[in-house]
């Protein structure tokens, strides 16, 4: 147990404990500079550009429940994938864990009263917020049908459709990434409590500070593409489009570049969030903390010289394409590693089924499925034909929903205490991890089998033989969005009517639970002192009461 | 088309392809397996309240880390290599390969045979021949992708992209657009068909232009005034044409590049970008007064010119 | 910016004027991924159409680039000279080598003032003004997008860089800058010295493309 020096706050059911949350101007929310805060502003925001971008996917389903759906234009259809992909990639996926989980938590964990430059944390909220605004009124005015990939020349030059309005809101959210990481990055290294030493960090520091060091050193890479396309697109500069004396392969690096380690960003931190819960729910300590902790950096660095796996048939040379190919093999090294010492981890362990733990198996069964088919798409020969078809899309989706999503709702299920100081109700949540598996898979399985039988990505009709699948997808796009609303209404439930939670319900290691739930405005009463490395679970106590140092 | 659950394997390179990507899946099972069995069986034995013993000794666990890191590294590599080895077969065009060109454009396949016949959105040739595709594309990127042949290339502005296949059997074949190009992407379908060398013969007779490309190629150089240049009797001092095509040309900044398809098209276009060496920057650019069929005629038309270089043109 | 108190979030000054030093060099990495990505750009380019590329380099004038590479390097010296005087804590040295350093770079927004003016006479704008003769008008106009672009970016970090300078100036005249507190100084000199070493990366890259007549 990491012993400190905070006398631990007994839940007395006490109404006037002051807190975080408790003053309530809209003026202390707006303009806050506290991390806790700032998490909770950033969910809410997330939560709105992911409903918007489920819209767009359930209205794509149904429209691709018959070959020759009627639903919307094909030009319709065209703008829904791509604000789906917008919104989900850099409104939702990429700020999900790190800007809210990761505000709120890091701190506390590691025994700090604040990020490192709460202004500019909040300075973050609002830039992202501008870039969301951005996105949603290039939508409004007529939306973008260029796919979130912006491939050009048609994207800079052939389109006409808002693609300026929708990079200028990318690019100003790319700012917000930017500073996070940054603030990110400071934080861990300069304000670990003492006795915090690298060694001693939780995993979920690790992971998040790889993701930082994704964050800081790709976007900039993305804002400099995407203001060659708005150029290129507004002043007829010849950058991209063969025409003007530009090269469209050109942008595929420029956009890959920043693209790919993006996707590392899109999991680094889900892949935190599993160490954490899989120790707690197993009552054990991680399998294996080094090799996790440098897999996370391993994946960081790795993933920077992958990009070329996206264009192995876009006339690279295919000398690049080996090159390529076989980087990707060995990026996926890192990955098993995690999967395997996570499920040593469970060995003689005492595993309870909560749901965060519910959502953690989830993971490591969808994860692995998403990896090991991402080994398909980097053998060379294999990827020429799934190259550009649903095998894509299923394999992103498996990594990006039955991932980094389902971390996302483990932790959000694990620290709703900290964060509200309710618990939400458990047998609910059981029942919705269980929902959103079955809905998951249904959704995207089916899409192996239709990407190897060759139905390209970004179809809105398609040949006849196809439609069994595509019927198959839709009915578990419908389980799944139960399985998520279903989270949705029981936690803003539990704001008034859940069971009042304690400092730590979980009885889990770590100094975020030393503290009250919801905690108070400068996290702890004194800095805490760290003298053991992390999960000092033993299988054996069974998990009464609350723990005591 | 019937339902189907694989898709049918149609050309010689297929085999290979679905061979990697079975020996992928069996590894995908047998990797699941490895970490989903075990992890329901600790899952069950080991939940909280079942009276098991827990006591672990205590181990140092990098001898599995190193295990499980090694071994799956080696599985990756050796399929990485085996991948590696199909791809350069599948990239590598055969010589003697039948010819066919491909224009790409919002939203149609435009496919010429050597021998005139144009066609739209479908594309006729015989069985158990090798077929090269020399494609590129009018405006954006688009790809030309025929799963039964698990061949795939895109097809890009301002290039040449080639793709090549050797039907196995006759049949008719989608033929997919599978890169997005714009609001009809989906409707930029097509189709194979795979015929009997003697019916494909009676086919090119039957449909014929009456025009071969190479034919169209040298009526559009006269037309144009190339041979006013490069003409053996000319006065300007221009490169001659006759075997240039497949020849190394050295260039005036001491690069030597090979005379292929993206060389005499990028001469005709930009033909400042690149200058034979002991030539002066002096031919104009025909950027916007050809099309990408009749730039491909003209290729054409430069490869009959043989292979074997003419005598040296007069000053 | 200078506190006499430590900022609520951290424990002591020393702690803050590290994590601050740390957010200036993260800053500074991801400034080299920006102008890197363009340089990148650049490097493609420049390998694909090197002709063009050499030709249009001639157009500019290394009677302008040549002196405002001498007015930075000159400027980087000034500001070590600002960080050592803040360092011992000399307020007027500090003061006046913080000034210099503005000037020269403000000099420096002068030059490339006039440097712009001329290249919009020789009618080198893309799109705007941009007249070239030869077959390569479209390679040559994206090496001008690049020059622009490029140098634009740098004289805008230029600028702000004269604004931090200045208020570092005000704060070193009011003593809030000093032997104890010499962080700020430091951490401007850090942000400027990075913009005098884009600019040396910038000047060849742009300036002295190939052999010159």
């Amino acid at each position: 147990m990491n012993t400190t020096q905070i006398n631990l706050i007994e839940p007395a059911g006490d109404e006037a404990r002051e807190n975080y949350l408790t003053e309530h101007t809209v003026r202390s929310w707006l303009l806050t500079t506290d991390h806790k805060r700032i998490g909770i502003l950033y969910l809410l925001s997330i939560l709105v550009f992911f409903a918007i971008a489920a819209v767009a996917a359930a209205m794509m389903r149904i429209e691709l429940l018959t070959p020759n759906g009627h639903l919307v234009l094909p030009e319709t259809y065209n703008k829904l994938f791509t604000i789906h992909g917008v919104l989900m990639v850099w409104f939702f996926l990429i700020p999900s864990i790190p800007s809210v989980l990761g505000n709120f938590v890091i701190p506390m964990m590691i025994g700090a009263r604040d990020v490192a430059f709460p202004k500019l944390n909040l300075l973050s909220w609002y830039l992202f917020l501008v870039g969301g605004a951005l996105a949603v009124y290039s939508v409004i005015i007529g939306g973008v049908d260029t796919g979130w990939t912006f491939y050009t020349p048609y994207s800079s030059t052939y389109s006409n459709s808002n693609v300026v309005t929708m990079i200028a809101g990318v690019f100003v959210a790319g700012f917000s990434s930017i500073l996070t990481g940054l603030n990110f990055i400071v934080t861990i290294h300069k304000m670990r409590a003492p006795g915090m030493t690298w060694f001693r960090l939780p995993l979920f520091i690790w992971s998040l500070y790889s993701t930082s060091l994704i964050l800081v050193l790709a976007t900039p890479v993305l804002a400099i593409t995407l203001l060659a396309i708005s150029v290129e697109r507004i002043w007829g500069v010849g950058i991209f489009d063969p025409d003007l004396g530009g090269d469209p392969v050109l942008f595929q690096h420029m956009f890959w570049f920043y693209s790919h380690p993006a996707v590392y960003v899109m999991i680094l931190p889900g892949m935190g969030v599993i160490s954490e819960l899989v120790t707690c729910f197993s009552r054990k300590t991680i399998f294996g903390y080094y090799f996790i902790a440098f897999s996370s950096i391993a994946i960081a660095v790795v993933g920077f010289l992958v990009w070329g796996h996206h264009m192995f048939v876009s006339s690279q040379s295919i000398y690049a394409g080996l090159v390529f190919s076989v980087l990707s093999f060995i990026v996926a090294a890192p990955s098993a590693i995690k999967v395997f010492n996570w499920t040593a981890t469970l060995y003689k362990g005492s595993i309870s089924y909560d749901t965060p733990m519910l959502y953690a198996l989830a993971f490591i069964g969808l994860f692995t499925i998403g990896g090991l088919t991402g080994l398909f798409l980097a053998a060379l020969a294999v990827d020429v034909h799934l190259h550009d078809t649903y095998f894509v899309i299923a394999h992103f989706h498996y990594i990006m929903v039955g991932g980094m999503v389902t971390g996302f709702m483990g932790g959000l299920h694990y620290w709703w205490p900290k964060i509200s100081g309710r618990m939400y109700p458990e047998s609910l949540g059981r029942i919705a991890a269980l929902v959103t598996f079955i809905g998951f898979n249904l959704t995207f399985f089916p899409q192996f089998l239709l990407g190897y039988l060759g139905q390209p990505r970004r179809y809105h009709s398609y040949p006849p033989e196809f439609q069994i699948f595509h019927v198959l997808s839709t009915a578990g796009a419908s389980v799944l969005m139960i399985g998520y609303l279903m989270p949705l209404c029981y936690f803003v439930w539990s704001l008034w009517y859940g069971k009042k939670a304690p400092a730590n319900p979980w009885e889990a290691t770590g100094l975020e639970w030393k503290t009250a739930s919801p905690p108070p405005c400068d996290n702890f009463e004194e800095t805490p002192l760290v003298t053991h490395k992390p999960y000092q679970y033993k299988p054996e106590e069974l998990r009464e009461g609350a723990q005591h140092a | 088309m019937p339902f189907h659950l694989f898709p049918e394997d149609a050309a010689a390179n297929g085999h290979q392809v679905d061979q990697i990507f079975w020996a992928l899946a069996a590894l995908s099972v047998f990797i699941m397996a490895l970490v989903f069995l075990p992890l329901g069986y600790f899952a069950i034995r080991y939940r909280k309240g079942n009276p098991v013993d827990r006591t672990l000794k205590n181990f140092s666990t990098w001898k599995f880390e190193v295990t499980w890191t090694i071994i799956p590294l080696f599985i990756g590599l050796g399929i990485f290599a085996w991948a590696a080895e199909v791809y350069f077969h599948i990239e590598t065009p055969p010589a003697n390969a039948l010819e066919v060109s491909v224009v790409g454009k919002q939203w149609m396949w435009k496919l010429q045979h050597e021998e005139g016949n144009r066609e739209i959105n479908e594309m006729h040739i015989p069985v158990g021949r090798a077929v090269k595709l020399t494609m590129t594309s009018q405006d954006v990127i688009h790809d030309f992708f025929v799963p039964a042949f698990r061949a795939k290339q895109d097809v890009v502005p301002g290039r040449y992209t080639t793709e090549w296949f050797t039907p196995t059997r006759t049949g008719r074949y989608r033929i997919f657009c599978a890169q997005y190009c714009g609001t009809s992407h989906a409707a930029m379908i097509g189709w194979v068909d795979v015929m009997e060398p003697a019916d494909y013969q009676r086919w090119l007779l039957s449909t014929g232009q009456g025009e071969t490309m190479a034919a169209a190629g040298g009526r559009l150089y006269t037309a144009l005034g190339c041979s006013g240049c490069h003409g053996m009797s000319s006065k300007i001092h221009a490169p001659g044409l006759e075997g240039l095509y497949g020849r190394p040309v050295p260039l005036n900044d001491g690069h030597i590049v090979t005379a292929d398809d993206q060389y005499i098209r990028d001469s005709i276009l930009l033909p400042g970008s690149q200058i034979a060496v002991g030539y002066q920057n002096l031919m104009p650019s025909f950027k916007g007064h050809l099309s990408e069929e009749e730039l491909m005629e003209l290729i054409s038309y430069i490869k009959s010119l043989g292979s074997k270089p003419a005598q040296e043109h007069q000053q | 910016m200078p506190e006499d108190t430590v900022a609520h979030q951290f424990n002591t000054m020393e702690q803050q004027r590290e994590a601050d030093t740390l957010g200036m060099w993260i800053f500074l990495a991801t400034e080299v991924m920006f102008f890197g990505g363009l340089i990148l750009c650049y490097t493609f380019a420049r390998f694909s159409y090197p002709q063009a590329f050499e030709e249009a380099s001639h157009r500019l004038y290394v009677g302008y680039g040549g002196p405002n590479t001498a007015i930075l390097l000159c400027s980087s010296l000034t500001m070590a000279f600002a960080v050592q005087s803040a360092q011992l804590g000399r307020r007027r040295a500090t003061v006046a080598f913080l000034l210099g350093t503005a000037c020269l770079g403000l000099a420096f927004l002068v030059v490339k003032g006039f440097e712009y003016h001329t290249d919009y006479v020789e009618q080198l704008v893309p799109r705007w003004h941009f007249k070239w003769e030869g077959s390569e008008a479209p390679h040559a106009e994206l090496f001008f997008w690049l020059y622009f672009t490029l140098t634009a970016l740098h004289a805008i970090h230029v600028t702000i860089g004269i604004g931090l300078l200045l208020v570092m100036a005000v704060l070193a005249a009011r003593r809030k800058i000093s032997a104890e507190n010499h962080m700020p100084a430091e951490i401007t000199g850090l942000y400027w010295h990075f913009v005098d070493i884009v600019w040396v990366f910038l000047f060849p890259l742009l300036y002295l493309i190939g052999h010159r007549q």
